[in-house]
């Protein structure tokens, strides 16, 4: 399968494990994503990743780690399992990959699979039933705050609002798939901020 | 066994349009799971999602409780498979193909493109969840006191939504 991409990629891989720092083996890499899989409470995943792997074990270096941060965030899927693969394959290739991301899932993954048993039997107990209430309201506010941070840093004109704006529309109110949402106002936005043909603009910017 | 099938196809599907984080597929998961699948009532799934933002890890955790409800361990292993192997699998091909994209003009403009999009999925996300969480002025309180709080304090959010907890839990009972 993996044959099917281009032939520099194991020659590319096997630099990077050469150059990481004593040669990480898969079972660090697992233990480490365990532990930031284990701590990582509250959301925020990204800043428990770069004290991990950038201060505490130096296995990337900032800028890599910003590198592979902007191809997670481009891509579909969580920050934290996108990047917890770029990260173990740098390191370890596929099986860096594999351990990296079942390290950062399983605890949580083991808590909620828990978290579903103990709602079954006492989900409906008044006490439950009005903290869960108040755990509802939290998460709101907490997602809308989400909204707010991300969006002081990454919408910068009104045609950006307005792409946020459509968004909303589409999936709230005119009760359109998430998918077809994303298909028409993601592909408008992308050709709205379509490359440009202009090479020689930034010279002529120069003389004013 | 057809619940497994479904469960694949259900969470496989979602995986790929969590462009942004998980939230942007919040909207499309309260349709296939509540609305087409019967799996979970609404409310069930806003309390899963909310109390989901107390667990560590990736934030989307609470999908293994609706495997777990649908088909027991094996539902919860297929949900997590489902929902992280296709994005996984993505991240890492495209990660080993950067160095090529990186020069690609049309990467900056995907990235341009998608961010507000991203933020426009996030908040009708925010929306769908409200519809189930804001009840009245009580509920729309704790709500608005958590985003100030986060807005203007370093604050864990674990520790809020927690707060959210002991909060309902005082004032919402019955009498």
């Amino acid at each position: 399968m993996s044959e099917s991409g281009p032939s520099a990629i194991p020659t590319e891989s096997r630099t990077a494990i050469a150059a990481s720092p004593n040669g990480v083996s898969t079972a660090q890499i697992f233990r480490e994503f365990l532990l930031i899989g284990a701590t990582s409470f509250g959301g925020g995943v990204v800043a428990y990743l770069r004290n991990g792997l950038v201060t505490r074990r130096q296995w990337v270096d900032d800028k890599e780690f910003v590198e592979l941060l902007s191809i997670s965030q481009t891509l579909p899927g969580l920050n934290a399992t996108n990047m917890a693969i770029l990260v173990g394959d740098r390191l370890r290739g596929a099986m860096g990959a594999l351990a990296a991301i079942c390290g950062i899932c399983l605890p949580g993954a083991a808590l909620m699979y828990l978290v579903a048993m103990v709602y079954a039997a006492h989900g409906d107990h008044p006490l439950a039933t009005a903290a869960l209430k108040g755990v509802a309201a939290a998460a709101v506010g907490l997602v809308l705050a989400t909204c707010v941070q991300l969006g002081k840093k990454s919408l910068s004109n009104t045609y950006d609002l307005i792409f946020v704006a459509l968004t909303v529309l589409g999936v709230n109110r005119l009760h359109q798939s998430v998918l077809t949402v994303l298909a028409v106002v993601g592909i408008v936005a992308i050709l709205w901020y379509r490359p440009k043909k202009t090479p020689d603009k930034r010279a002529t910017s120069w003389t004013k | 066994m057809d619940q497994i099938v479904a469960l694949l196809r259900v969470f496989a599907y979602l995986s790929l349009l969590t462009v942004g984080g998980g939230m942007a597929a919040f909207p499309e998961m309260k349709v296939l799971t509540v609305d087409v699948h019967h799996w979970l009532t609404f409310p069930q799934l806003i309390h899963l999602y909310s109390v989901g933002q107390m667990a560590p890890g990736p934030n989307m955790m609470m999908i293994v409780a609706i495997g777990e409800w649908v088909a027991g361990v094996l539902g919860a292993v297929v949900v997590l498979l489902a929902f992280f192997a296709p994005t996984a699998c993505l991240a890492f091909y495209t990660g080993r193909l950067w160095k090529r994209l990186e020069k690609w003009p049309w990467r900056t403009s995907i990235q341009r493109g998608l961010a507000p999009v991203s933020i426009g999925l996030l908040l009708a996300g925010c929306f769908t969840l409200a519809k189930g969480a804001i009840f009245g002025l009580d509920t729309a309180a704790i709500a608005v006191a958590v985003l100030l709080i986060l807005l203007q304090y370093r604050v864990n959010p674990a520790l809020l939504v927690l707060a959210g907890a002991v909060v309902g839990a005082l004032s919402f009972v019955p009498k």
